[in-house]
């Protein structure tokens, strides 16, 4: 039942022309999305850098809304009860597309309403933690020790100060809804990701999947390296691979050894200051090898 | 009675999928990636990872420049570095 | 054509039923609730055919809508103050999307300080939103307008929702016997046809909510400008329409005694039966009395209301609502159509009913005789506030002692 690249459609689901940044997670995520779930599929999409990718020249070729902000998980739900009451539910499948701020901050009470009512729907998170649409904002997921315009790094600031385990954590929260899939992802590993929203396209119910989408201008990484930043956030177990079905986890990506998260933080501007701020580092290190043992990711 | 303003209006900003073809985006590229055909093993990991999906697999991964933004993650991801990041005269 | 006894809310709940809605999407607030607790037992008891989404906020409820109409949908909600502020934003994007949605408001103050008794000032707050306005009188009008709203709302040269506006308690809350409209005679009078709005449709895919430039955001703007306009005529066939079919008549303005009114006392919404009433009692006085009720309120009936108080000496609006500062806000509508007519009535400002506070006859009389009084005098007054007491507030002031 494997995904096999060989199998992915050649048909271009997203014209090209698109005005998103070269090197955008987000592009290249929604496009690989796009080549399992099939032409009938109706994105919605929260406000965000993506509504600038396909909300300005039309770039799709599926049915494409962009709607306000914080409203993805309710015009889901419109969509999905509207579909049925015509009987034009079945073979179509709804996916919600949303920043980490339409999703974990201003969404995330549409979409923990829309979750819990049940709707069937597939919702992909792409997480540039932060509001990149803006220009690089934190959210309420930016990580410990990121500087971002409204908690720059300086003198007397880490940048983000709230400690990493209060990161919220989207795929726990949706997981604790009930809902039959959730998983985290990285456009490093594409054949796992692309195998979890297959997945998540077939369950019955809501299902969600959060992936890490490298933003270079904001993150202050090389176009080039969109893919090998997020290889190096699974690596240095900084970002985790794994999925809750039907309430088990199930760990998707065991490492041997954890790189130094330095391999990590390096890649980007936003983590520069902390390099020389070796008790920093210890920090982050120390938090995110203990994690990596308690979930027995390694050996 | 007709509408007073158009008699076909499109009431609110919509377009059909695929017309941001109008906007080449190849003028934004810098660097330009250029494949030794003879190096490629038919992989599709640069197919795969292009954002813009402008490699075409089916065709020798031929890369349409008209779109191509130069961003440079194929050439990083190609396992055999077939590809090269030329700078754009 | 079946007769019952039911609340403005049930008369609500009765249209969209009628109306054969597809998708319900609401949020519980006071004084609407019960609008959308009827459609789900509708729902539940297999009289209505629909999908009722209970969100989890009045902001995602509109979303919901707007999501249900974009499937190709005919979709329902209801709110109330706080609620209709909180899917303010939604609001401008359901017209700005063109999706014929119908919403009934049962008009309730906004907080603070907090009450759940009626005025205008929730839905006075979207009068820009790009959506119709009807004011209603009475539970049957309630009920007749949600039908009329959807044939006029998803008319080719309207496409903009429309808002179905009920003074909360005193009509939401009032029952009064009500004809309903057979299924039948719904479906040939408001026929659900295929939409004539972008929708998102795998068979037809486009993008819609697209980000444009100033180089075309103002002819949109104006569409909607050019077709609110329009929906004037619009409704009035609808109006036309509804009477053959149905045999009540609706109109954008109902007059009382105008013809040789002298003072032209002009409301919206429940107090216009109380304006009649004082009329009748004014005119037993001797005084030249006459009341006029603005049913439709966006489109405004521009023309017909220089029409209507072409020969009147004094026009008193009466307000349930405030712009801070100056005045009445339906007022500014008034004014507006008859400041460039030569001779042009003295135009007063009064504000009352705020809140909840009862518009009794002996209001209407008040504001009758302090415009006549101001006519005769000839001195241009600023608004007034006709029910408002300088004392309350020193009890308050005590209180806090």
């Amino acid at each position: 039942m494997s995904l096999k690249i060989r199998d992915l459609p050649n048909e271009e689901l997203v014209a090209p022309g698109n005005s998103g940044c070269p090197g955008c997670g987000a592009t290249m995520g929604a496009r690989m999305a796009m080549k399992v779930l099939g032409s009938r599929t109706i994105m919605v999409n929260g406000t965000g850098c993506m509504t600038v990718n396909y909300g300005v020249l039309a770039a799709a070729r599926f049915p494409y809304l962009h709607m306000l902000f914080e409203t993805t998980g309710a015009v889901l739900s419109g969509l999905d009860a509207g579909l049925r009451s015509l009987g034009k539910r079945e073979g179509v499948t709804l996916l919600g597309w949303a920043g980490d701020g339409g999703t974990a901050d201003i969404g995330f009470q549409s979409l923990s309403g829309a979750v819990e009512r049940g709707h069937k729907f597939v919702y992909i998170c792409y997480d540039n933690e932060s509001y990149m649409n803006t220009g690089g904002q934190r959210s309420g997921v930016t990580p410990y020790g990121a500087s971002t315009t409204t908690c720059p790094a300086g003198k007397r600031s880490i940048g983000e100060s709230r400690p990493m385990q209060r990161r919220k954590d989207m795929v726990e929260i949706m997981a604790a809804h009930g809902i039959p899939y959730a998983a985290t992802a990285s456009l490093a590993f594409p054949m796992d990701y692309m195998a979890k929203v297959k997945r998540a396209a077939e369950v019955d119910g809501p299902s969600y999947v959060h992936l890490l989408s490298p933003c270079p201008p904001g993150w202050g990484s090389n176009d080039e390296l969109t893919v090998e930043v997020s290889r190096l956030a699974v690596e240095t177990g900084m970002w985790i691979l794994y999925e809750v079905v039907d309430g088990e986890r199930k760990f998707n990506k065991r490492l041997k050894t954890l790189r130094p998260i330095t391999d990590y933080l390096k890649t980007q501007k936003r983590f520069r200051h902390l390099l020389d701020q070796p008790e920093e580092i210890e920090k982050i290190q120390s938090f995110v090898t203990k994690r990596a043992e308690r979930l027995g990711l390694l050996g | 009675m007709p509408h007073p303003w158009l008699k076909e209006r499109p009431l609110t900003p919509c377009l059909r999928g695929g017309f941001s073809t109008v906007n080449q985006t190849g003028s934004w590229r810098v660097i330009r990636p250029v494949l030794d055909i003879s190096k490629c093993r038919d992989c599709s990991m640069c197919w795969l990872y292009c954002p813009e999906g402008v490699i075409d697999r089916e065709n020798n991964y031929s890369i349409d420049y008209d779109y191509c933004k130069g961003c440079g993650v194929c050439a990083v991801e190609c396992p055999v570095d077939a590809i090269e990041m030329v700078k754009e005269e | 054509m079946a007769s019952v006894f039911v609340s403005g809310n049930m008369a609500a709940a009765i249209g969209a039923r009628q109306a054969e809605v597809n998708v319900v999407a609401a949020y519980p607030i006071t004084p609407q609730t019960s609008i959308v607790e009827y459609l789900a037992k509708f729902v539940a008891d297999g009289e209505l055919d629909a999908q009722t989404i209970p969100v989890e906020s009045e902001h995602s409820a509109m979303a919901a809508c707007i999501g249900a109409s974009l499937a190709g949908a005919r979709a329902f909600t209801a709110s109330s103050s706080q609620g209709l502020a909180l899917m303010h934003e939604p609001v401008f994007a359901a017209a700005g999307l063109r999706l014929p949605l119908v919403m009934a408001v049962a008009n309730r103050a906004l907080s603070h300080p907090v009450t759940i008794w009626s005025d205008h000032s929730d839905s006075m707050a979207e009068r820009d939103s790009g959506w119709l306005q009807f004011y209603c009188e009475t539970c049957q009008e309630v009920l007749d307008t949600i039908i009329i709203g959807y044939r006029v709302a998803e008319d080719a040269r309207v496409l903009l929702p429309a808002m179905v506006c009920l003074d909360g308690f005193y009509l939401s809350h009032l029952s009064e016997p009500v004809s309903v409209p057979a299924i039948e005679d719904v479906r040939r009078f408001a026929p659900k046809s295929a939409p004539k709005y972008p929708i998102l449709d795998v068979d037809d895919p486009k993008s819609i909510g697209l980000v444009i430039s100033p180089d075309f955001f103002t002819e949109f703007v104006y569409d909607k400008h050019a077709s609110m306009s329009m929906a004037r005529d619009v409704t009035e066939e609808a109006f036309a329409e509804f009477e053959r079919m149905f045999g009540r008549r609706y109109s954008h303005l109902e007059s009382y005694r105008i013809d040789d009114a002298e003072v032209v006392l002009v409301g919206m919404g429940t107090m216009a039966g109380t304006i009649r009433v004082a009329v009748d009692g004014l005119r037993a006085r001797g005084m030249r009395v006459g009341a006029l009720k603005i049913k439709t309120y966006r489109p405004f009936p521009g023309e017909e209301i220089r029409r209507a108080l072409r020969g009147a000496r004094v026009v008193a609006v009466v307000d349930r609502a405030v712009t801070y500062g100056t005045g009445g806000i339906a007022y500014y509508d008034v004014a507006r159509e008859l400041v460039n007519e030569s001779p042009h009535p003295l135009l007063l400002d009064f504000v009352a009913g705020i809140g909840g506070r009862d518009i009794t006859v002996d209001t209407i009389n008040r504001v009758a005789e302090q415009a006549l009084a101001v006519s005769l005098d000839g001195r241009r007054d600023d608004v007034t506030w006709v029910d408002a007491n300088k004392e309350t507030l020193a009890i308050w002031g005590l209180a806090l002692r």
